[in-house]
């Protein structure tokens, strides 16, 4: 977070609110591979499988470098005509103090 | 996550309860926009917190009529044209359910077309999603009374030469009390419409512009869904309260032309009841 005039930004609460992590869930059998989500997501944490469903359709998965990625914005979820996809909050799974 | 399989029928989407999951995947093609239409409808009776049961969605026929075999509420697939009338029926009957019809551009606007005139006239307390392709899907790509000029369809190949109707336009003058206009692309503001209209007393009316790759896209260089949508995030500009609707019309030959979307109509009107 160094602005072009080299100062360095921190927001104040960064430490309290942090980015939410999201998880992904892909119900492959119904996606028709129309790319809305892998598009649209603005952090570009999905890419197409090289594998295909049983209608032959190329499904989103998780590129390889953004397995931490999300930010659970759901847009993916929102977009997708299929409900073939959405996110849940990984932080729920773990344990809050 | 772990890393998705094909074939997995064991994830199970959180709005599934509001659809009738067992018919899915639905039949609509891959990349068409009435899949994120239905999807942001259930989402909007799901965020408005209400029991589903006070829910009814009526639907005309053609591609978006399908809507009403997906949704698991209270649902009524209508004749063509017919959405209108038969929900009227419904909302005048029992005022204290919500009321909403989902169906194209062709049934809404061409036979059903005066139905909508007069259903906005009396000011009936209804929820139009209106999703607007510019053509008969179902049926393979015919102009309708929504097709722009210039663009092409099964009955047009050289182009359509008719006045098409603007949408928010007809809406304001027939006296709706809420009228709207956006695209899938905008899931989130047209899903807030959604809500404004269950929750207001009166015509309300949303226009959602649609991609239709198989019928329209492919006819008009606008190639897949994925194409279509990214035509409206460039030329789309967001207008609330916009005054000039007259000039809304949407222009899908000549791509420098912006398309106004927006919530453009919001007013206190007295409502038809029974
Ligand atoms: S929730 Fe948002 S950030 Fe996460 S995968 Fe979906 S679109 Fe991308
Ligand atoms: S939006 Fe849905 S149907 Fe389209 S590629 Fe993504 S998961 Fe598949
Ligand atoms: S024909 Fe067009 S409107 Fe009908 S399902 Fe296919 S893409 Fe959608």
């Amino acid at each position: 977070m160094t602005s072009a005039d080299g100062i360095v930004r921190k927001p104040m609460d960064l430490d309290r609110a942090g980015v939410p992590e999201g998880e992904v869930h892909i119900i492959t059998e119904r996606c028709k591979e129309c790319g809305y989500c892998i598009e649209y997501c603005p952090e570009k944490v999905l890419v197409y499988s090289k594998e295909i469903n049983s209608r032959g359709y190329h499904f989103p998965m998780i590129a390889e470098d953004k397995a931490t990625s999300c930010v659970l914005c759901k847009f993916c979820d929102l977009i997708c005509p299929e409900l073939a996809i959405y996110t849940t909050d990984a932080s729920d799974d773990e344990t809050q103090s | 996550m772990s890393t998705p399989q094909p074939n997995d029928f064991s994830v199970v989407h959180p709005i599934d309860h509001l659809m009738r999951a067992d018919r899915l995947p639905h039949i609509l093609c891959a990349g068409c926009g009435i899949g994120t239409v239905i999807h942001a409808y259930v989402r909007a009776i799901d965020e408005s917190g209400t029991d589903p049961d006070q829910h009814v969605c009526v639907s005309g026929i053609g591609c978006s009529g399908r809507a009403a075999g997906y949704v698991n509420v209270d649902s009524y697939h209508s004749t063509h044209g017919r959405a209108l009338p038969f929900a009227l029926g419904i909302a005048v009957h029992n005022p204290s359910l919500t009321v909403t019809v989902i169906s194209g551009d062709g049934d809404l606007m061409a036979i059903g077309g005066n139905h909508f005139i007069h259903a906005a006239r009396r000011n009936v307390n209804l929820n139009v999603i209106c999703i607007n392709n510019f053509n008969y899907g179902m049926t393979g790509g015919q102009v309708g009374p929504t097709t722009p000029i210039g663009a092409k369809g099964t009955t047009a190949p050289q182009g359509s030469i008719e006045h098409p109707f603007n949408l928010p336009y007809l809406a304001k003058a027939c006296g709706a009390s809420f009228v709207a206009r956006w695209t899938i692309l905008h899931v989130r503001q047209f899903t807030d419409a959604i809500l404004r209209s269950m929750d207001k007393d009166g015509f309300c009316f949303t226009e959602v512009l649609s991609p239709c790759p198989t019928s329209f896209g492919r006819r008009n260089k606008l190639g897949e869904g994925l194409d279509e949508v990214e035509m409206y995030r460039e030329r789309c500009h967001i207008e609330n309260g916009a005054e000039n609707l007259q000039d809304l019309d949407i222009d899908i030959v000549d791509h420098e032309q912006p398309i106004t979307v927006g919530n453009f109509v919001d007013i206190e009107r007295t409502a038809f009841h029974a």
